[in-house]
């Protein structure tokens, strides 16, 4: 028999994401998120409690009568069913998190819940790339390649402009690409492989060494620049060496002053829950939306897959509502 | 030489079967009476005294062990006698049980009169013998209590100090995760343990609806003296706390009156001195976080540490530090000092306006961080109360979003969700 509990959890299965501040452990983001979903689902009104009935024996009949003692039926609730007793009826929630992401660095996380686990798995396995936004900054350069990091060499910046940086980059996402092909295990003379690169599907299976299958300079301000990369296989460390070899490369250094992720797979920055819609609710309708939009795809699986939002349209919005809120 | 071992070995050997034959016995008391072979045994003893403590260091475990056998098998055999409180029983036959220094020879001719008892009393009611209807109606059947649980839930419905508790709105689940309580709760009499303890707290001022939040918290209430809870509440008392004082305390701190008078003067000297605080400051800062006189003294030093060393607040910056926001003195002290890096090195928020308002250190550090980050982005990040457009830090803090957005930041809400998933 479900419970509403049961009937609100079996709602809440399936894949949603958050967006994780920068300074807070993916665990901690992992386990509130857990709670909360606790809290909602427990707090769903729980079934009444049965009731048995039981020979009591009758109060005022001890002192007038001795011999004869009473028995009653009564029919009490059955207090080993009460919720203080047998407590909430869900004390763990199974959420899995998708691509990690360490603590300084911030953007889209995925998550899932109950058996959206499974479903992270195929996720994942479908070789989905990530988009990442670097803030980099000439002039110094650091043990751990961050900008909290200790600072190992200064360095002058003046020489660089946005043709030598363009330049690096370009060279950087050729080497990269050569990679790709090298970890696609398919011969290069191939018709295979030539129908494949027709349809942009070549790539590593698998684990492979982190590959940049983009890479692009979105502002130049020197000393600060920003680098918007997709990437495969990454991890956030070595995204900020990328920007220190860029560094090198460009006969300085540099050094990365955040990695924001800004889409996951389909998992974009628009659909990301920020840390105040943490609750069941806010999850739940994230859940739903995902639901609807699989459903969606299944239908018009001849349609093409639209792009997803990138990133400058979202931000320019944003940007030209706050000058007018600035200017009103 | 030789035989000298032999002597040895043999001796060995006695006394191995002897105690093995001892535990035997232990449980065949505890099972099934056979009284033929209980007769033999008592000589047995007599003979391996040497073997005495080690023998009694088993039992005495094994009498832990069968603490829970023991209340389930007595009740069936004993109630037919006694069927009034059914709760009573259990509670006499463990405490004769758990003894365990009890001398081994007066422990066997006790079991023994009681099994000749139950003998007595199972010939009365022989299964062929036809009874009156008055007599049935006298006999109670024994609930079917399981003998050994890991919870609490297969006694809720036949205990009646469970019962109520449960009614009273006590959280049993959470109680019977903590070891010993449960067994505690089980041996507990509602009308004599229970009822006059919650009538003193009703007594003290604490509200009804509060009785399950301090159970809850603290079972050991219920087991306390109640002339130490007297002295208790008379010392706060003659310390000069109003009985509202008092109540609110009790209410929201339900250890309180589980420490001792000395302790608790221990705690108000601690603060009045290390704090230097006067009488009257020290009550109003005990009164709004009871927890301080509960918890360890030894956090509460550290944290006074950090902020006179590392953050560099002056004596009487704490002191006003402190009698606003009570609970910096338990804040987690690397927290603390996250949030004034923070507020101090980026906010450049000067320690005088941070004593004024000191709720900057009771607030989240993300929640800082993101409402300064969306100020400053919209240039109106200007804490300094001598020039225009002064943003009270107290307010930043202790707004909620909406009003955040409206007051301080002249901005929509969607704006600052938009505005935080690009932090």
């Amino acid at each position: 028999m479900a419970t509403p509990a049961i009937r609100m959890f079996r709602r809440l299965e399936g894949l949603f994401c958050v967006y994780k501040p920068s300074g807070v452990h993916w665990e901690l983001v992992r386990d509130t998120i857990e709670t909360n979903l606790l809290k909602g689902v427990n707090s769903t009104p729980s079934l009444p409690l049965p009731r048995e009935v039981r020979f009591l024996a009758l109060e005022g009949s001890d002192s007038e009568a001795p011999k004869a003692l009473r028995l009653t039926a009564v029919s009490v609730p059955v207090l080993s069913k009460h919720p203080l007793v047998t407590g909430p009826e869900f004390r763990h929630i199974k959420v899995g998190v998708g691509h990690c992401l360490d603590t300084p660095s911030s953007g889209v996380l995925v998550l899932g819940v109950g058996n959206g686990n499974r479903t992270l798995n195929d996720f994942y396995r479908a070789r989905v790339t990530r988009d990442y936004t670097l803030e980099g900054e000439f002039g110094t350069a650091t043990e751990d390649f961050s900008h909290t990091g200790r600072v190992v060499e200064r360095s002058t910046y003046d020489h660089i402009n946005q043709d030598n940086l363009n330049r690096v980059l370009a060279a950087l996402e050729g080497a990269n690409q050569k990679a790709l092909l090298t970890y696609s295990n398919i011969d290069m003379n191939s018709q295979e492989a030539y129908e494949l690169a027709v349809q942009g599907l070549l790539g590593p299976d698998g684990k492979s060494p982190p590959i940049l299958t983009g890479l692009r300079c979105i502002r130049f301000q020197p000393p600060n620049f920003t680098l918007e990369v997709q990437c495969l296989n990454e991890t956030q460390k070595y995204l900020r060496k990328v920007v220190h070899e860029i560094g090198l490369e460009l006969r300085s250094t540099a050094v990365c002053k955040g990695v924001r992720r800004t889409r996951d797979g389909s998992f974009a920055l628009q659909d990301a829950l920020t840390r105040h819609h943490w609750t069941a609710l806010d999850v739940h309708q994230a859940i739903r939306k995902y639901h609807s939009s699989k459903k969606g795809k299944k239908l018009f699986r001849s349609r093409k897959k639209e792009p997803p939002l990138s990133e400058d349209d979202t931000s320019s919005d944003n940007e030209t509502s706050r000058n007018k809120e600035v200017a009103g | 030489m030789t035989s000298s071992c032999v002597k040895l070995c043999l001796q060995c050997r006695s006394l191995l079967c002897s105690k093995t034959v001892a535990n035997s016995w232990k449980y065949a008391t505890h099972c099934t009476a056979v009284p033929g072979i209980l007769v033999n045994f008592p000589q047995r003893f007599s003979m391996i005294s040497g073997n005495h403590k080690t023998t009694q260091m088993n039992l005495k475990w094994k009498q832990q062990m069968l603490f829970y056998s023991t209340l389930s098998v007595d009740p069936p055999t004993t109630e037919t006698r006694e069927n009034k409180d059914s709760e009573e029983l259990p509670k006499a036959d463990v405490v004769a049980y758990q003894n365990p220094t009890l001398p081994i020879r007066d422990a066997v001719p006790a079991t023994e009169s009681e099994l000749s008892l139950d003998l007595d009393a199972a010939v009365e009611f022989s299964a062929l013998e036809e009874i009156s209807n008055e007599e049935a109606v006298g006999i109670s059947v024994p609930p079917a209590l399981p003998p050994a649980s890991t919870t609490l839930r297969d006694y809720v419905d036949h205990s009646e100090t469970l019962t109520k508790l449960v009614q009273l709105g006590v959280n049993l689940w959470k109680l019977e995760e903590k070891p010993n309580v449960g067994s505690m709760l089980l041996r507990l009499n509602f009308d004599t343990d229970v009822a006059p303890r919650l009538l003193f707290l009703k007594e003290v001022g604490v509200e009804d609806s509060r009785f399950g939040y301090i159970i809850s918290h603290n079972p050991f209430f219920l087991t306390q003296d109640m002339e130490n809870l007297r002295a208790r509440v008379n010392y706060l008392k003659s310390k000069k706390f109003t009985s509202a004082m008092v109540a609110s305390m009790v209410s929201r701190a339900p250890f309180l009156l589980n420490f001792s008078v000395k302790r608790l003067d221990n705690r108000l000297g601690f603060y009045q001195q290390q704090l230097k605080l006067s009488a009257t400051n020290t009550r109003e800062v005990v009164a709004r976080l009871p927890r301080l006189l509960c918890g360890s003294l030894e956090p509460v030093k550290e944290n006074l540490k950090v902020c006179e060393i590392e953050l560099g607040f002056k004596q009487n910056e704490i002191q006003h530090i402190v009698l606003a926001v009570p609970k910096v003195l338990t804040a987690n002290k690397r927290k603390l000092t996250q949030i004034f890096d923070y507020v101090h090195n980026t906010m450049k928020i000067p320690h005088h306006l941070i004593v004024k308002f000191p709720q900057l250190l009771n607030a989240k550090y993300l929640r800082i961080r993101e409402r300064h980050l969306f100020l400053e982005y919209l240039g109106r990040a200007q804490y300094d109360p001598a020039l225009p457009n002064y943003i009270a830090p107290d307010r930043l803090v202790s707004l909620p979003d909406e009003l955040f957005c409206v007051d301080l930041a002249l901005a929509t809400l969607e704006d600052f969700y938009l505005f935080q998933k690009t932090l």
